[in-house]
Formats: C-alpha cells, sequence, structure tokens
C-alpha cells in the first residue's frame, strides 16, 4: 500500500439502523428478513388484528430499529400470526417469522 | 435322524446367544421406559386395548401383514414390498421350520435357544424320510428367498431408482454395521449348511453347495469355522441392532398395538413419541415424498432426519427442522409405519420459550353480530385477500337461492389453525372461544368456509353442537348435483391441485373433482390427491424464506402441468395467490371456474 501521509479515520456519523440493542442483533441472525424492510406498510394495512388494535408491523420494526421497545412489544402481542402480511409484502420477508422472532428474543415492557 | 455330538453345546453358539439376551434385555428396557412415560390414561387405555377382543385381532393381523409381509409396501411398490417381506417373513419361517424340526427329532433340546438355529451342525442324517425332506426342502427354500431378497437389497444400495427411489437415507455407521452384518447372514448360512449336508442332510441349495466343497477343499468335514463365522455374522447384527435403524425390527411390534389403541403424542420426546422413533425404519420414502426437496441442501429436512435426531436429543438441528416444515403432511400420509410427522413437530414447536405472551383482550370487543341466514359464510383472512372467492360464493349461493349470510363482512379475527400451526395451541383457543360464540350466536345450522386452513380447525378444535361445518367445494357439489346450479361444460383441460390441509388433511378428494367434472374436463397431475405436492406457500412453514417457497412452487406447478392443461384450479385462496405469481397458465379458483360456467 502507498503510504499518502495520512490515514482515513473510522466514520464518527451515527446510523440508526445499527442500534447497540444485542436483542435487535439476535432478532436479526435469527431472522435476517427484518433488515430487509422498506417500511411500505403494506403488512399493516392488510393486517386483521389491526381493525381492533394499533397493531402495524412496520411501525414495530421501526420502533425496535430505534429502541423504542415498549411502544412494539406492546403493539407486537396482538398479532394472531394469520399471515397476511406474509402474502402482501411485496419484498418477500417472512413476516411471520419476524413476528415469532420478536416474540421470542424481546420481553414484555410496560 | 440323531445328535451328532454327546454334547449339544459348542464355542460358535456364543456370539450368538450373547447377542440374542443383549436385544430381548435391552428390548424389556425400552417396553418399560416407553410405558412408564405414557400419561396414565394413555397407559390405561393401552393395556384395555390389549385385553379388547376386537383390538387383538387386529394387532395380531396388522403385525402380520406390516412387520412380516409388508402389505402395504407391497401395495406402493412391488420389488421394495418382495425385498421386505422375503428378509422378514422368510427368516421368521427359517426359524419356526427350526423350531418344527427341533420339536420333531430332538424335543429334549427345545429350551436351548440356539439349537433350531443351528440345527444342522448338531444333528446327523441316516436316511431321509419323507416328512423329512420336505423339512429340508421348505428351508432351502426359505433360505432362496431370502438370499434374492438379500441381492436385491444390495443392488438397491446401488441403483435405487431402479426399484423407485429417487433418494435414500444417508447412513449412519450402526446401520451400515448391521447392514453389512445383515447381508452376510444368510449367504454365510447357505455356506455353512452346505458344508454339514453331507452329514446333515439338505436339499436343492444346500446339496450341491456340498459336491462343490467335496471337489474343492481336502477336508471338507472341517466346518466349524464356517458356523463360526454365521454366529458372528449374526451376534454382530444383534449387538448393533438397538443403536440402527433396524431397532425398528422390535420396536414396530410395540408401536402396533399403541397406534390401534389410539394413542396421540404427548411429548417429542417421550413414551409413544419414542415408540415412534424407533420403529422408523430409516427407508427414505419420506426425502422423496418431502416438497422441500426442490432444494438439494433441504434433504436433510426430512422426517427421517428428525426421527434420528429425537434419538440424538439434538435440540438445535431438531428446532430447524421441525420450523422448516411446510405441515403438509405428505411423509406422515405415504410412511410405513405412520410416524407423526407432523404432530412431532408440532410438540417440539409448542415447547419453545417466548419472552412475549400475546394478549387477545381486545377480542371482546369485536362485534358478534353475523346475519341471520341459515348458512353462515365465513371467509377467512387469507380470502380477503382474493376478493374473487368471495365475489364467486356469493353469486353461487345468490344462483341457487340459498339464505346466507357473511359472518366477516367487515373483517373479522383469525380462525387459529395458523396459531396452532405454530405450536401456540393456548393463544388459539382465545380465537376458537370468541368465533364459536359469534357463530353460535347467529343461529345458523351451517357454518360454510371457503379456506382449507380454516375448514380444518372448525372440524377438528371446535365444539359448535349442531352447526354443521362444510367446505364450499362439498356444498356446492351437493347443488350441482341436485340441480340448483344449472352449469354447462366448457370442456376446458382443467387440473386440479388438492389443497394439503383439505386433501390429506381432511380426506377431500371427490367432491371438488366431481364438481368441476360437470363445468371442465379433468385431465390428471403427475402425483395428485394423496401425493399431491404443497404449493409451498403454507402457513405451516415458520423459518422457509421467499426462495424456498418459489423453489417449490415451480416443482410444483411443474406437477400440474404435467398434462399440459388450460388452466389450474384449486379450492384454497393460499394456493391461489402462490401459484399466480409465477404460473403459465392461469389459475382459478375452484368457485371462480363453476360461477364462470353457470348458464345464463
Amino acid at each position: 500500500m502507498v503510504d499518502f501521509g495520512f490515514k482515513l479515520s473510522k466514520s464518527s456519523a451515527i446510523v440508526l439502523s445499527e442500534t447497540a440493542d444485542p436483542r435487535f442483533a439476535r432478532l436479526v441472525a435469527l431472522e435476517p428478513d427484518v433488515m430487509r424492510c422498506m417500511s411500505c406498510g403494506s403488512c399493516a394495512g392488510s393486517c386483521t388484528a389491526a381493525s381492533f388494535t394499533t397493531l402495524s408491523l412496520r411501525r414495530v420494526i421501526l420502533d425496535l430499529q430505534r429502541g423504542q421497545t415498549a411502544d412494539a412489544t406492546g403493539q407486537i402481542k396482538h398479532c394472531m400470526l394469520c399471515g397476511k402480511c406474509t402474502l402482501v409484502c411485496p419484498r418477500g420477508l417472512n413476516t411471520r417469522h419476524i413476528i415469532l422472532s420478536i416474540l421470542q428474543v424481546y420481553k414484555e415492557e410496560e | 435322524m440323531e445328535e451328532r455330538f454327546a454334547l449339544s453345546f459348542d464355542p460358535f453358539v456364543l456370539p450368538f446367544m450373547v447377542g440374542t439376551y443383549f436385544v430381548f434385555a435391552w428390548c424389556i428396557a425400552a417396553i418399560i421406559k416407553v410405558l412408564s412415560q405414557l400419561p396414565a390414561t394413555d397407559r390405561h387405555r393401552f393395556y384395555r386395548s390389549l385385553i379388547t377382543p376386537q383390538n387383538i385381532v387386529k394387532n395380531i393381523r396388522d403385525i402380520f401383514c406390516d412387520c412380516l409381509l409388508h402389505v402395504r409396501l407391497w401395495k406402493r411398490n412391488r420389488l421394495l414390498g418382495y425385498m421386505h417381506s422375503s428378509i422378514a417373513f422368510g427368516w421368521f419361517m427359517i426359524i419356526l421350520i427350526g423350531h418344527i424340526e427341533t420339536i420333531l427329532y430332538v424335543p429334549n433340546r427345545v429350551h436351548l435357544l440356539y439349537y433350531p438355529i443351528f440345527f444342522r451342525y448338531f444333528m446327523k442324517v441316516h436316511e431321509i424320510h419323507l416328512q423329512g425332506a420336505l423339512l429340508f426342502f421348505l428351508m432351502d427354500f426359505f433360505l432362496l428367498v431370502i438370499l434374492s431378497g438379500i441381492a436385491l437389497a444390495i443392488f438397491k444400495r446401488f441403483r435405487s431408482r431402479a426399484l423407485g427411489m429417487r433418494r435414500t437415507t444417508r447412513l449412519t455407521l450402526t446401520d451400515r454395521i448391521g447392514m453389512y452384518a445383515l447381508w452376510s447372514i444368510f449367504p454365510l448360512r447357505w455356506i455353512a449348511e452346505g458344508f454339514t449336508a453331507g452329514v446333515a442332510g439338505g436339499s436343492f441349495m444346500t446339496i450341491p453347495i456340498n459336491w462343490l466343497l467335496k471337489n474343492f477343499m481336502s477336508n471338507p468335514e472341517n466346518f466349524t469355522a464356517a458356523w463360526w463365522a454365521y454366529s458372528i455374522a449374526l451376534g454382530t447384527f444383534m449387538f448393533v441392532l438397538p443403536f440402527s435403524r433396524y431397532m425398528h425390527i422390535p420396536a414396530e411390534m410395540m408401536l402396533i398395538p399403541m397406534r390401534n389403541a389410539g394413542l396421540k403424542v404427548r411429548h417429542y420426546r417421550r413414551g409413544f413419541a419414542l415408540a415412534q422413533v424407533y420403529s422408523c425404519p430409516s427407508c427414505g420414502v419420506c426425502i422423496d415424498a418431502c416438497p422441500m426437496g426442490a432444494q438439494k441442501k433441504n434433504n436433510s429436512l426430512a422426517t427421517v432426519y428428525l426421527n434420528r435426531q429425537i434419538k440424538r436429543k439434538n435440540e438445535e438441528k431438531l428446532n430447524k427442522i421441525s420450523d422448516a416444515c411446510l405441515m403438509c403432511g405428505k411423509c406422515e400420509a405415504l410412511c410405513q409405519i405412520k410416524v407423526s410427522a407432523t404432530g412431532l413437530r408440532q410438540d417440539i414447536r409448542s415447547r419453545r420459550q417466548y419472552g412475549i405472551h400475546q394478549d387477545y383482550g381486545y377480542l371482546g370487543g369485536v362485534s358478534a353480530a353475523a346475519g341471520s341466514g341459515k348458512v353462515l359464510y365465513y371467509a377467512g383472512c387469507m380470502t380477503s385477500l382474493t376478493p374473487v372467492i368471495k365475489r364467486s360464493v356469493a353469486a353461487l349461493l345468490d344462483r341457487a337461492g340459498v339464505d346466507w349470510s357473511n359472518m366477516d363482512a367487515d373483517g373479522t379475527i383469525c380462525c387459529g389453525r395458523p396459531l396452532i400451526l405454530a405450536g401456540k395451541m393456548d393463544e388459539a383457543k382465545a380465537l376458537i372461544a370468541k368465533n364459536t360464540e359469534i357463530i353460535k350466536s347467529s343461529g345458523a345450522a351451517t357454518l360454510l368456509v371457503s379456506c382449507p386452513i380454516c375448514y380444518r380447525v372448525f372440524k377438528e378444535e371446535y365444539q359448535l353442537d349442531g352447526v354443521e361445518v362444510v367446505h364450499y367445494t362439498e356444498y356446492f357439489n351437493n347443488l350441482l348435483s341436485s340441480g340448483r346450479l344449472p352449469v354447462e361444460n366448457s370442456g376446458r383441460k382443467l387440473v386440479y391441485h388438492d389443497p394439503c390441509e383439505l386433501g390429506r388433511g381432511c380426506g377431500i378428494y371427490d367432491q371438488p373433482r366431481e364438481a368441476l367434472s360437470h363445468v371442465a374436463s379433468l385431465v390428471p397431475a403427475e402425483k395428485e390427491r394423496v401425493e399431491s405436492i404443497c404449493c409451498g406457500g403454507s402457513l405451516g412453514s415458520l423459518t422457509l424464506n421467499w426462495d424456498d417457497r418459489g423453489a417449490i412452487s415451480a416443482k410444483s406447478l411443474e406437477n400440474l402441468m404435467y398434462s399440459h392443461p388450460d388452466a389450474i384450479v384449486t379450492a384454497c385462496p393460499l394456493c391461489l395467490k402462490t401459484y399466480a405469481r409465477s404460473a403459465k397458465v392461469p389459475v382459478k379458483d375452484f368457485a371462480e371456474i363453476i360461477n364462470d360456467n353457470l348458464k345464463q
């Protein structure tokens, strides 16, 4: 490597999608699809439980990425696992497994 | 006929004897273990069934037909049937005739376990009577039958396709040792009996060997080595038996009465499940049956490997195998010993610990208003994504003048089956209770369902007291045959796909075909009915991703396009949506096709 007399230092930018929460890292390990979500909201639009609750998978994933786990867990527990979101997802994400993995990795919070 | 030696013992019987006692001891311990692991109610049920006369007859018949004659395998594949029954039944007959000979000629030796097995070593013959000649002939005849079976087995190891199996199971080390021992037992017996045939007599198989040996060997009387080899092969087989797939031979004899007693899997590694797992002969039928086999990497997810990992207690692999499964039930339907492939997986899923527990408190606010028609139509979640089904069902019901109402016109809650498939039975009960309340309060006499996933759970888990649950294929077939729906035959070539939950799950194969034959000409798929291939969209699989599912769909479509149909018809919203993504011909719903062909 040629020595130019200076080095590139590590970026100091804060990347919101890389949260420090180890639970999110575990979630990604269990179901990598969670990182491929583009937040289009098709899941929330078709959700069976959304007729009766505020459940929105799109918001749950965004919440978890931002560390707002209380809001996410409060919503996700209403899911009936019917699988409509998997069917409508334009990116073909395995949303049911994302939900099951969230249920497994996170704990209920007030 | 008389005994050759004053001492009715020779050290060469030891490998056989030690091996046999080992297997007996192991089996007794295993029976005690399985019985002690059964819940008390199941255990009492099992004991009661053992003394019920009709069950005794059924047990004996099933053990004879399944373990010895392999009738079920014969029906599926004659070559494989012959291979298994020739070895099992032939071996049984050789042991039986050996005992008859001992009882007839040396009744004082019957108590010696090894005597009937090594009879020809201990006996010598002066003159052969007709009775003796017949027994000699039968012994040689069954030896020939077994040897032909062994020859087929060896051939199958190298060319399994010739016997109708595309893929075979990856064997473990003990499986291999057991297999080679089994292969060598009978040729060695042939040689050993050939040596003795000059002294102890023989028939058409052993006497020619004796002639050959006399001409080639300097002292053909020196035959103990051959009997040692035969005994060691038997002993080796017995020693590896409990640790290999050959454990299925004793285990199946226990499994059959348990199955006939109606026991269910309560824990994937205990009691009835343990008996199932040890009865698995690793034949590999489930590998070819599995739709996930569309990708080679998924071969290891077949039920035979689930059974193996249950034996090894490898929880990580168990979770992987059970979560990927589509729960289509094909392996279970084709399994020779009826392993509860889906039941075992569901149990593994149900034992998972979750940090968040689902809460359906909001169900109290769901309105229970469901109309007042005599027929209540429940479309279900998936059908709301395929409005063509809803529209067609409504049009057909109106045309037939049925008094009906829609239970979920404005969207309602899920039926509970997806939760059950994920192993969450307790959570599903909340949904089941709410739906039951809605259905009962409507006063309808019939619940009409268009989704097979919902249909199965309504049939199996709901207590609707008097409300008849019908699938729309049954319902419209009745309306068609009674003439309430006038249709014309378009002559279009259609292929019908059996949805897993409707066909294998609920046994509905004929009604949709009968109904469709009124409006089109049905052509067969390559594999259909009980062998139909899952569309790949199944909710049963928790972990399969988009690409894996796509590969399964492609394979399943290839199977459906076998007779070059003009369109594919299915009776499940999930199959409809899955196929519509990649099919080259139109994919239609059952009700849609009937509706399209109504007379104006």
